[in-house]
């Protein structure tokens, strides 16, 4: 008996031991020191790091670009989720309860699926560069090319401050909406579709089975989406870096606080600075985390 | 008589059901036009890529949409040696090879010991795990690059996984994939029945057996899953080889991809830029179309837990 209970102590402590040593190396210590390092003025690889307390905080509230950076992740915390879930609400619903009957999934449904959740395997690097080429400001642009030949002057989509970020969202909004498809697909499937054709034999049309079906029955679903978006719109960083001009430009038209801390950090070894920037970026994520889930708690349908 | 009733029946449902399509109104049209325009949109920027990787520099630069005169294949080929998209690629694959492999090695340990076995301290380190779900990457860039660089001076194993190595980015990625990982497979692990597992430690076989060849074998669709969201999430990966890989000839493919563009110059080689570019499409799109529905289920059987 006692063997027994040796045995099975030896194997918790020998299946956990890698996973949690490295876990602690790798993460946790790496978070715990950060916050430390915020309250110190370290600069440059070599040079001691003095403890200069909430000194970096200060300069952080007067420092102008990094509250654009957050404006600009604010912005796309409202925008990325409202209209990436609304055109993937819209494009599941057509999908799932589009046919001519009313009830059933149109034809090529799958077809549709299949292409619109392509964007999501490629890494965020290969969309940024690829939509680089696309929004080219000359000829030679996707874009620009047929408008120019239209004889319409060339947009800046990237060169021009107004509106270089909104390319930023439309781009974040083009490799998002497909996954957002797919998930709600997958909570529609899972509604009776009994509940389509009771509610249309009552004489509801399209729209009511819409708002009054669709939507109350996937609201679990939309919230989680909700959450996902918002924290990709708070982690945003490869997109902004390798897509727009100097990386967060024209002029801090586009940057983000990812990109402000990566700058900070390895662009001007500015360490200290650099994780208080980070520490803000930490309670931004975790409060948004801790709000989205105080107002998600509402009851659940069950069917 | 009977037949009568069911010509009745049958024909009042006919009447049920156009009057329904009457309500419903002619959408059918507006919808695959609708359906058709996002496709459109998801696959024009793509195919316009891999039209420009066959066009010459000139092409390019002339006209957006000009169809090429000649199919210059030789882009690729500056490509692949010029542009070192080969050796990324090579880069990206090892890494996430050993990293996706190692990651499901001890994230499925961890996850089982955790779901299955209660002992003091099991909720702690389950919810330690857990909540690196919330913590934003960017907070531990500096202090990470430090801990690598310090295991780089370590006695013996340093020099294999300091910064600027493979071994070091692949351990790394292993710790980073825990959170989601031990998450979502504990949640599998407790689905699972106990009463095989229980039976085979009756006929004596020991807790590592009993997790490898039965535990293991019986969760394979959340295995399944997580391996997949592992391998697509390790393998796009930029931020954190960025900070870690230095030297051109370890670089992954993200990586690689990023540099032409943000390096660029008016020496660059357009055109083999589009290659490479196209070189990092099509093998991913290629895999996607072959699995598209294993890939589908697993990034977003996540969300749905």
């Amino acid at each position: 008996m006692l063997f027994n209970r040796y045995r099975r102590g030896l194997f918790i402590t020998s299946f956990l031991a890698a996973p949690v040593i490295l876990y602690l190396i790798y993460v946790i210590a790496p978070y715990l020191q950060a916050f430390y390092i915020a309250l110190t003025d370290w600069r440059g690889v070599t040079a001691t790091p003095r403890f200069i307390g909430l000194e970096n905080f200060q300069r952080l509230f007067g420092d102008s670009k990094f509250w654009q950076a957050v404006t600009h992740n604010g912005a796309l915390l409202v925008l990325l989720p409202l209209i990436t879930i609304v055109i993937a609400l819209f494009f599941a619903f057509l999908l799932n309860v589009g046919g001519p009957s009313g009830v059933s999934g149109i034809r090529g449904s799958k077809f549709y699926r299949v292409v619109f959740f392509f964007p999501q395997v490629l890494a965020v690097a290969v969309v940024a560069v690829l939509f680089q080429q696309v929004f080219r400001p000359d000829g030679s642009g996707m874009l620009n090319g047929p408008l120019m030949a239209l004889g319409a002057d060339p947009i800046g989509f990237l060169s021009d401050r107004g509106v270089a970020f909104w390319s930023v969202l439309a781009v974040m909004v083009w490799q998002a909406v497909g996954f957002y498809v797919v998930l709600f697909s997958a909570g529609l499937a899972s509604i009776p579709k009994d509940m389509f054709e009771a509610a249309q034999i009552d004489g509801a049309g399209r729209l009511s089975l819409f708002f009054r079906i669709t939507l109350p029955l996937l609201w679990d679903t939309v919230q989680v989406a909700w959450v996902y978006l918002g924290i990709l719109a708070l982690d945003v960083f490869a997109i902004v870096w390798v897509m727009t001009l100097q990386q967060g430009g024209p002029d801090s038209a586009t940057t983000v606080m990812a990109a402000e801390i990566y700058r900070s950090a390895f662009g001007h070894f500015r360490f200290g600075y650099a994780s208080a920037m980070g520490v803000v970026m930490f309670f931004f994520t975790v409060g948004f985390a801790i709000l989205s889930l105080r107002l998600s708690r509402r009851e659940r349908i069950e069917y | 008589m009977t037949t009568m009733i069911s010509w009745t029946v049958a024909n009042s449902r006919k009447l049920a059901r156009s009057e329904r399509k009457r309500r419903l109104g002619p959408l059918g049209i507006l919808t695959h036009l609708a359906l058709l325009i996002w496709t459109l949109l998801v696959m024009i920027p793509i195919l316009w890529t891999f039209l420009a990787s066959v066009k010459s520099e000139d092409e390019i630069f002339s006209d957006a949409w000009s169809l090429p005169a000649a199919l210059r294949w030789d882009n690729f080929a500056r490509a692949w040696d010029q542009v070192h998209i080969g050796q990324y690629m090579l880069n990206s694959i090892v890494v996430v090879a050993f990293s996706t492999f190692g990651t499901m090695l001890v994230g499925s340990m961890a996850a089982y010991v955790l779901a299955r076995y209660p002992f003091k301290g099991n909720r702690a380190i389950y919810f330690l795990f857990v909540s690196g779900l919330a913590f934003p990457v960017y907070l531990a860039l500096t202090p990470l690059f430090f801990v690598v660089q310090n295991m780089g001076n370590l006695p013996l194993i340093g020099p294999f996984i300091g910064l600027n190595t493979h071994a070091g980015l692949v351990l790394v990625y292993i710790a980073y994939s825990m959170p989601f990982t031990v998450f979502f497979l504990s949640a599998f692990f407790r689905t699972l029945p106990t009463a095989v597992g229980e039976a085979a430690m009756v006929d004596g076989a020991s807790h590592t057996r009993v997790f490898f060849q039965i535990m293991l074998p019986m969760a394979r669709p959340g295995i399944i899953s997580i391996t997949i969201f592992n391998i697509l999430g390790q393998w796009n990966q930029y931020q954190l080889p960025l900070i870690l890989l230095q030297d051109r000839e370890k670089w992954v493919l993200t990586m690689g991809i990023a540099d032409i563009s943000t390096a660029a110059g008016y020496d660059q080689d357009w055109s083999a830029m589009f290659a490479a570019l196209t070189l990092a499409i099509l093998p991913m799109l290629i895999v996607y179309t072959v699995f598209q529905r294993q890939i589908q289920s697993g990034l977003t059987s996540g969300a749905l837990k």
